[in-house]
């Protein structure tokens, strides 16, 4: 179609895959290279359409887990009784070609300029946006205090696991709280819960500090910790939420 | 229509249909999706009603006389215009005729209302005669809310989105007027094997 | 799954709306002809669990907007929504 290429993002193009990386038992990363990718913002997401010969469709949306500096990165989760992501995590390899559309969202986006302390709250694979804005934060070489609040399963199930040690080693205005809701490693002196409004008083910033707020997971654990966050006095409009829908946190 | 193939992708559907079951352009599943265009009614069973508004007029029956009505269980294959198709689901329910029959009106259209704000139209002949049941059991338990319960429309030889859930009752009417989806692009009447989805199919 | 779970924001329409409208809508903000709250569109409640995409108003819950997609037409009802704001 002639238009396609003026359109750009606003329709399907195909993506070919350069690279995959397994990051935990379920959750795979994979690195997409696109000829008219004019990059993106942090916190943003794409749309997957996959397309059998039969000529049957699934579409879904990913939120791109690399910095805008990083190029286009997907991490997405093996759900058990998905039909895209079986696909994206089981089957898809290098140099397979993927339809996307995007980048996608002006509201769940974080931009360097933003001076505001951030609270960043994720609920297992919704971390992945988060990572996006951790990892802008860190490219851009911000000073902007960030704090992350995640919540896994498992030490296992934890994405990004050591990226996010380290970044939390290096101390330079980036904090990273884990909470391991089912199972904790022997010794673990961690929070081992779901998050709760105590957990949120004790770890987000002070509603005084005006911080900005992006909270991403499923739909009840978003609701949760968004309603306790205006609990503590937080003004529901500096709380950015993306709700992935389905259960468990 | 995508050019584009997706190496190695199949999808979750079922390759085996039986002969002449699954209407065209359907597919089978084994489970029971759930759609919604909202969140789940619960309206508490002392305040359910169903009413049949005729005219000015209305007859009405509140949960226990809905429930000594004579019911019926039978064993149907429901088609969703989403394109899943599911064999053999079980429902326990009043036919329509007789809720029906205790109004006297001769209108040949319904609009039926649900819970929610949710509504389809239907011609009054697609609902007797052993077509149509106001449902309040799948799969021998009581329908559950996320399915329609207490009680649902059911309507099989139709697109599912017919079979109303959360259904309250019928205005009875002279034409035919569209509901919910039949406004905004679905078919006014719902035929799976003349595979009437949209409007002008 | 139950139906809150299936609950969703904007953004999860956020590529629909680029592709029908040429631009970024999440940020377009609308007003609930209903209950009259106004935000963003990225805070709404969208089903698409549907025969076809329903938008929600998180504030009162009545319908903003619908949409059906066929095979080679839409169909968008905005009748919920009385007035949306655009940066031009």
């Amino acid at each position: 179609m002639e238009g396609t290429a003026v359109l750009g993002r606003l329709t399907w193009q195909v993506a070919q895959v350069t690279e995959t990386r397994q990051e935990t038992r379920r959750v795979k990363t994979i690195a997409l290279d696109l000829d008219d990718w004019r990059g993106h913002r942090a916190g943003q997401h794409v749309d997957v359409r996959l397309t059998a010969e039969d000529g049957y469709q699934a579409e879904r949306s990913y939120s791109i887990a690399s910095a805008p500096e990083q190029g286009l990165e997907l991490t997405v989760e093996r759900l058990d009784d998905g039909e895209v992501s079986p696909y994206l995590v089981d089957e898809l390899r290098n140099g397979d070609g993927l339809e996307i559309r995007g980048p996608i969202g002006g509201y769940f986006v974080w931009e360097a300029r933003d001076m505001r302390p951030v609270f960043l709250a994720a609920g297992g694979s919704g971390v992945v946006p988060l990572m996006a804005i951790i990892r802008h934060r860190i490219a851009v070489g911000s000073s902007t205090p960030m704090r992350l609040l995640y919540s896994s399963r498992s030490l296992d199930d934890v994405i990004y696991r050591v990226e996010l040690d380290q970044v939390a080693a290096n101390d330079n205005g980036i904090e990273i709280v884990h909470t391991l809701t089912r199972a904790q490693p022997e010794g673990w002196s961690g929070y081992s819960r779901r998050i709760d409004n105590d957990m949120l008083r004790e770890v987000a910033w002070s509603p005084s500090e005006s911080p900005s707020v992006f909270v991403c997971g499923a739909t009840r654990f978003v609701e949760a910790v968004a309603e306790g966050l205006v609990g503590l006095g937080y003004d529901p409009r500096s709380i950015k939420t993306e709700r992935y829908g389905g259960t468990g946190g | 229509m995508s050019g584009f193939i997706s190496r190695g992708f199949r999808g979750r559907r079922r390759e085996d249909a039986p002969e002449g079951r699954v209407p065209p352009g359907q597919y089978l599943t084994d489970d029971f999706p759930v759609l919604s265009a909202g969140p789940t009614p619960h309206t508490p069973l002392e305040e359910w009603t169903f009413e049949i508004r005729s005219g000015g007029a209305s007859v009405s029956w509140t949960w226990e006389e809905f429930r000594a009505l004579p019911s019926e269980t039978v064993t149907v294959d429901i088609h969703c215009v989403t394109k899943w198709s599911k064999l053999d689901t079980v429902w326990e329910g009043v036919p329509v005729e007789t809720l029906l029959e205790r109004v006297d009106d001769d209108s040949p259209y319904l609009l039926a209302f649900c819970d929610g704000g949710y509504t389809t139209n239907l011609p009054v002949e697609d609902v007797l005669d052993g077509k149509a049941w106001v449902a309040f059991a799948y799969g021998g338990e009581p329908l559950d809310p996320e399915h329609g319960g207490p009680a649902r429309l059911l309507v099989p030889h139709l697109y599912f989105w017919k079979s109303a859930k959360w259904v309250r009752g019928f205005e009875l009417r002279n034409e035919d007027e569209p509901g919910f989806w039949e406004q905004n692009g679905y078919h006014l009447y719902g035929d799976p094997w003349k595979e009437q989805r949209y409007w002008g199919d | 799954m139950q139906t809150e779970d299936m609950k969703l924001d904007g953004s999860a329409i956020g590529g629909m709306m680029l592709e029908l409208f040429g631009r970024e809508m999440t940020t377009a903000v609308s007003t609930c002809r209903s209950c009259g709250a106004s935000g963003p569109l990225a805070v709404v409640d969208v089903y698409v669990q549907a025969p076809g995409t329903v938008v929600r108003c998180r504030t009162c819950e009545s319908v903003l907007m619908k949409i059906v997609r066929g095979p080679d037409r839409t169909w968008i009802d905005f009748s919920g929504v009385r007035v949306i704001e655009l940066e031009s």
